[in-house]
């Protein structure tokens, strides 16, 4: 498509290569510092490597603060919100897809409006909504939300649902099978990709989340990472960088993990929520 | 038609409405429950204040009135302008480059994109922390290799001056979501456009002009708008780089943070709901100049 010379190929690497040191460097950073010592980095922040290689940060991470638990903590809520979300999310999208309904399409546009909604309007009188029920402090206001529905997974599997060949359906139909069961024996096998997609971004959304942790934890014991991190880090005035560089790598671990083995699905589902959504 | 049939048609039309609306009622209720009626009561708590008692007082338009009184306000409008209006057109820019960039048929091609896009999806918390250290005037990497030059490297986000070019410069590690998004586009391009111009001699800036950056005008739309919404709800970054008050003479105060502060340490309900609003029509409208600027320039 594009004609390139010799020389111009050259160019193209070297400007590829360059940047990708400007992007890879802060990650190179994050981890050289989580293995250095104080002291280090005080008498010679230049250093790329560590010397001496130590991992008292590590050490002090799951000694000094709870971080196992806060992990766990972090576990639980974006579980929660995977199951809820999923469960839910795939209900009503096969409900858009499957069923003809008064007012389908105007409801369905509504859903569509809710995605523009900033996130600070809804944000107080739920505060207060969840204050009423006695619900702050605890987890319920991260979790019990996500079992109605998550708004861009019941687009991204409606849209989805609406490709299945209505004749897999009557074919089902004609064995006997109810709306219920052709629900979940042929139009969820089918969805594999998209609920992984879907998987994948909640996971992503839920694992990084901090207003709402922010908002509604407020015991030590059930913060989660990003929370944690946040208070260990604005709990000195001289921040301890191995320590903090140590659990942020910790944090953005499982989704480095995930990203280079589902690196497919992270790219096609950040294209569908950026051209579609 | 007779009438059995016309029969057993509206039962299994209603049957089928029933069973509808029994799949979407999860949706149904919680759009009810958690932001149908939290709109609403939002927009009733900005004419409110909360009294004696923690009695809510009808107050008309007072807070939003106290609002364009109050200095804070003003600084937290002007500061999210800012940071939107020069960080976002700079990261549209870099992204699309980016994008050309890697569109160029070349080896490791897959290494390069997963290179660029990897930092976009580090949380939040984590990229704050992290470029607070690397930032860091006495001890962060840039200013050492400033130092090395010879150049007496800035104080960033501990100099009034420099926070704001401290937030754009971290953002831009995360342009790889708005790069993809880009790549997407530009594989959409038929290549026989290309073709055709290069018969008829178009260098490749010409190419650029006239067939590259039209035929994305609407992923620059959609991706400028997703811009506007992001960074001006941004919080967590701010949060965690700076503080609450948005950092030294609160240059970092954005509008989010300003939202939140009120709400939730200062717990002014209702001024911090009219604040909401607000947010939303300044969104609105920017989104609406966004898409008028777009469209006149497609005439």
């Amino acid at each position: 498509m594009i004609k390139t010379n010799k020389r111009r190929k050259v160019t193209v690497y070297i400007v590829a290569i360059f940047l990708s040191l400007l992007f890879i460097f802060p990650f190179l950073w994050m981890v050289s510092t989580s293995f250095k010592t104080q002291d280090q980095i005080f008498d010679a922040p230049m250093e790329l490597l560590p010397n001496p290689f130590v991992t008292d940060a590590y050490n002090e991470l799951f000694t000094e603060t709870d971080f196992s638990r806060y992990f766990l903590n972090t576990v639980f809520v974006t579980g929660m919100t995977l199951l809820g979300v999923l469960t839910s999310s795939s209900i009503v999208a096969f409900g858009f897809s499957y069923f003809k309904f008064p007012a389908k399409d105007l409801i369905f546009k509504v859903l569509l409006a809710t995605m523009m909604l900033p996130a600070q309007v809804t944000m107080i009188p739920q505060y207060m909504l969840f204050d009423k029920l006695g619900w702050v402090g605890s987890f319920k206001p991260l979790i019990i939300p996500t079992f109605f529905g998550g708004t861009w997974v019941i687009f991204l599997l409606r849209q989805f649902f609406d490709t299945v060949p209505r004749e897999y359906a009557e074919a089902a139909k004609i064995d006997g099978a109810n709306e219920l069961m052709i629900f979940f024996k042929v139009y969820l096998p089918l969805a594999k990709a998209p609920v992984a997609t879907s998987a994948l971004f909640v996971f992503l959304w839920t694992w990084t989340d901090f207003l709402n942790p922010l908002i509604y934890l407020h015991d030590d014991h059930m913060y989660t990472l990003s929370i944690a991190l946040h208070r260990i880090a604005s709990g000195t005035h001289y921040p301890n960088w191995p320590v903090l560089m140590g659990g942020s790598l910790l944090m953005a671990l499982p989704i480095i993990i995930l990203f280079f083995t589902s690196q497919k699905t992270f790219i096609n589902g950040a294209t569908i929520s950026g051209i579609k959504g | 038609m007779n009438e059995y049939t016309l029969n057993v048609r509206k039962k299994t039309f209603k049957r089928e409405s029933v069973l509808g609306f029994i799949f979407i009622s999860p949706w149904i209720a919680g759009f009810l429950i958690f932001t149908l009626f939290p709109v609403l009561y939002s927009l009733y708590l900005s004419f409110t204040m909360t009294g004696e008692g923690g009695n809510l007082k009808w107050i008309g338009f007072d807070n939003y009135l106290r609002a364009f009184g109050e200095r804070d306000f003003w600084l937290s409008v002007k500061n999210t302008l800012i940071l939107s209006g020069i960080g976002i057109p700079i990261a549209q820019i870099m992204a699309l480059m980016a994008a050309i960039l890697l569109n160029i048929r070349m080896k490791y091609q897959g290494l390069f994109r997963t290179i660029f896009f990897l930092p976009s999806v580090v949380p939040a918390v984590a990229t704050g922390l992290l470029w607070k250290w690397i930032l860091n005037p006495r001890l962060g990497p840039i200013n050492g290799f400033l130092e090395e030059l010879g150049i007496a490297g800035p104080g960033w986000l501990m100099d009034p001056a420099w926070v704001k070019p401290s937030l754009i410069l971290m953002s831009f590690w995360g342009i790889g979501g708005t790069m993809v998004i880009y790549l997407a586009g530009l594989q959409n391009i038929p290549d026989e456009l290309y073709e055709a111009a290069e018969l008829d001699g178009a260098n490749s800036w010409h190419r650029l002009k006239s067939i590259t950056l039209p035929m994305l005008r609407p992923v620059t739309l959609f991706n400028t708008i997703m811009g506007i919404i992001t960074s001006f709800q941004s919080f967590t970054q701010v949060i965690i780089m700076l503080d609450m008050d948005g950092g030294i003479e609160k240059s970092g105060l954005v509008y989010g943070l300003y939202i939140y502060t009120n709400a939730f340490r200062d717990f002014k309900m209702g001024y911090a709901s009219a604040l909401s609003w607000v947010l939303l029509i300044i969104t609105a409208i920017s989104i609406a100049i966004t898409m008028k600027f777009f469209k006149d320039r497609d005439n």
